[in-house]
């Protein structure tokens, strides 16, 4: 597998990212702010309003490098992409796929699986570390309850009902995520799942932890010439990266719900770096979210066994390792996708 | 590097034919699924060609007319491409060149990087650029050469009336599987250490469990 690089985050407004040489060179009032070489970035992510030299964005296509856009609030806004890939057939089997069904159902099962496979596994690994902590029995009736839908999720060609399956599932683990909060119980709980914008502090990272991952699973199924568009177990709605939204599914879970409770756990993130909104909205500070990013980026370069592939790789090409099989499978080397397990 | 020109829809890159005589499933990847990485060996490769890159260098030594960068192509291979150098010799036996006096015995030269290698994908290359220089000149070619950078020599090559069938056995396959878009899946080995498209390949694909069996495990 690849050498993972590095991201760079710009977080602070009014920032603008030019190329020099080899360099991006990152500019506030016309005062440099410092030159990264673009041979070790991965990745260029902006929040807020920052600008960008066409230069840049034609050196960033050119040598894979993806230059994602968003809002303040770490919403979406755009991403530069290149020449797509001469990979028409592959792309061609991509929509031919998501317009039938039961094409579409066999591999939306895969990522529903291990969607739920990877949250029974959070709950199995809470009772393992923190048997004093949480509610065992509940936390092991639950986690019975989805190896249940597991087993009816491994034979279902509907996607109807697989996305019935997948939120019963959502439910019950979302019942037992305040219990997995073991710190600051006063200032992070969590009663349900809200968004746009997030009510509580736990939303708001689990929101942010989102959009972090979204950006870099659309990035790399781009990379190996799928349209992060066009999706199976999410439809087709203008603007929306289904695609992307589908393989996330597998990685929500371990990727990003533990790494929010660790960041509450080991009191990384506070109180203060949240700020409420008259509305209710809740924001994390412009410190708040370099620290959440730090630790991001730092959680990224740590390793694991990919349980399908059996090779060492860094937790930030995991959405890679998935693009690249998701490709194969499409491509008839694989008799089914395999999604992301882990344990 | 540009893998993507190719005039004729129908046509295929005639370099393609040592990627196919490497790995089919490399051809495939590179010219069917239009992937590519680069690695140390493809870079030295690259930094070899430019030297004979140079299609309006041409030089005449004494009986020697020496041309780089020639486009040639086959019609009854289905395949064009490019000559690093073509050596035309006078020669009794050779045949007359467009503004030239006297008769000509073409000899390709194909540069490479490192040295001769065990396999025998530059040398399908190597015949296949003489057979499209036979058809488009209407001659017999019966030698050519391997330049190899490492040794900076360069070794001649027989063209055999077998190489020329096995040239068209591989152009017959590669066609075949480029018309139904078809990736093979191939045997790994050695070789595929020295390839830059492993992480684009994923051979360990080819000898894991079924995803079935794979999800099974975690129920």
């Amino acid at each position: 597998m690849r050498k993972l690089l590095n991201t760079l985050f710009i977080t602070t407004p009014d920032i603008y990212l030019s190329l020099k040489g080899e360099n991006v060179v990152v500019t506030h009032d016309e005062q440099q702010l410092g030159r990264i070489p673009l041979h070790n970035l991965e990745a260029i992510c902006t929040f807020g309003y920052a600008g960008a030299s066409p230069k840049l964005m034609h050196a960033c296509v050119e040598k894979n490098i993806n230059l994602t856009f968003l809002s303040q609030s770490g919403k979406f806004l755009a991403r530069v992409v290149g020449e797509s890939k001469g990979n028409v057939v592959l792309r061609k089997t991509q929509y031919r796929l998501s317009e039938s069904e039961v094409e579409s159902a066999r591999i939306a099962r895969n990522f529903i699986f291990a969607k739920i496979a990877n949250q029974k596994w959070i709950l199995e690994r809470m009772t393992r570390d923190y048997p004093l902590r949480v509610d065992v029995p509940i936390f092991k009736q639950v986690s019975n309850e989805l190896t249940t839908t597991l087993k009816d999720i491994l034979v279902t060609e509907n996607l109807e009902r697989l996305r019935g399956l997948e939120g019963q599932a959502a439910t019950a683990y979302f019942k037992l995520f305040d219990q997995m909060i073991l710190q600051q119980k006063e200032t992070f709980f969590f009663k349900n799942r809200n968004r746009r914008p997030p009510t509580d502090n736990v939303n708001a990272l689990l929101s942010f932890a989102y959009t972090l991952l979204a950006a870099d699973v659309a990035a790399s199924l781009e990379a190996v010439g799928l349209d992060a568009y066009v999706g199976f177990l999410h439809r087709d709605r203008p603007g929306r990266a289904s695609l992307a939204l589908d393989v996330m599914e597998e990685l929500r879970g371990v990727m990003a719900d533990r790494f929010v409770l660790k960041m509450i756990n080991k009191k990384i993130m506070q109180p203060a770096d949240f700020v409420q909104k008259e509305n209710g909205a809740v924001l994390l500070t412009e410190d708040g979210r370099k620290k959440f990013i730090k630790a991001w980026q730092e959680r990224k370069q740590e390793s694991l066994t990919h349980p399908y592939l059996n090779e060492k790789i860094s937790w930030g090409l995991v959405p890679h390792a998935q693009a690249m099989l998701l490709a194969r499978y499409l491509r008839g080397d694989l008799e089914e996708y395999p999604p992301f397990l882990w344990k | 590097m540009n893998w993507t020109v190719n005039e004729d829809a129908s046509y295929l890159m005639l370099s393609g034919i040592q990627h196919f005589r490497f790995c089919p499933r490399q051809w495939a990847l590179i010219h069917i699924e239009q992937q590519w990485a680069e690695n140390v060996l493809t870079i030295e490769g690259q930094h070899v060609h430019e030297k004979a890159d140079q299609p309006f260098l041409r030089e005449k030594r004494g009986k020697k007319l020496i041309v780089r960068a020639m486009p040639i192509r086959s019609h009854s291979l289905k395949t064009n491409g490019i000559c690093d150098v073509v050596e035309f010799h006078e020669n009794e036996d050779g045949v007359p060149l467009h503004g030239e006096a006297g008769t000509y015995l073409p000899i390709p030269i194909e540069y490479k990087r490192g040295k001769p290698k065990k396999g025998q994908e530059d040398v399908v290359q190597l015949v296949a650029q003489a057979m499209c220089l036979e058809e488009m000149l209407l001659c017999d070619i019966p030698i050519a050469y391997l330049f190899y950078d490492e040794i900076k020599r360069r070794v001649e090559v027989e063209v055999t009336d077998e190489m020329r069938d096995e040239v068209r056995a591989i152009f017959k396959q590669m066609h075949h599987y480029f018309d139904k878009r078809h990736t093979p899946k191939v045997k790994t080995g050695k070789h595929c250490v020295s390839c830059s498209l492993q992480n684009i390949c994923m051979p360990e694909l080819m000898s894991t469990t079924t995803v079935r069996r794979y999800m099974e495990r975690y129920l």
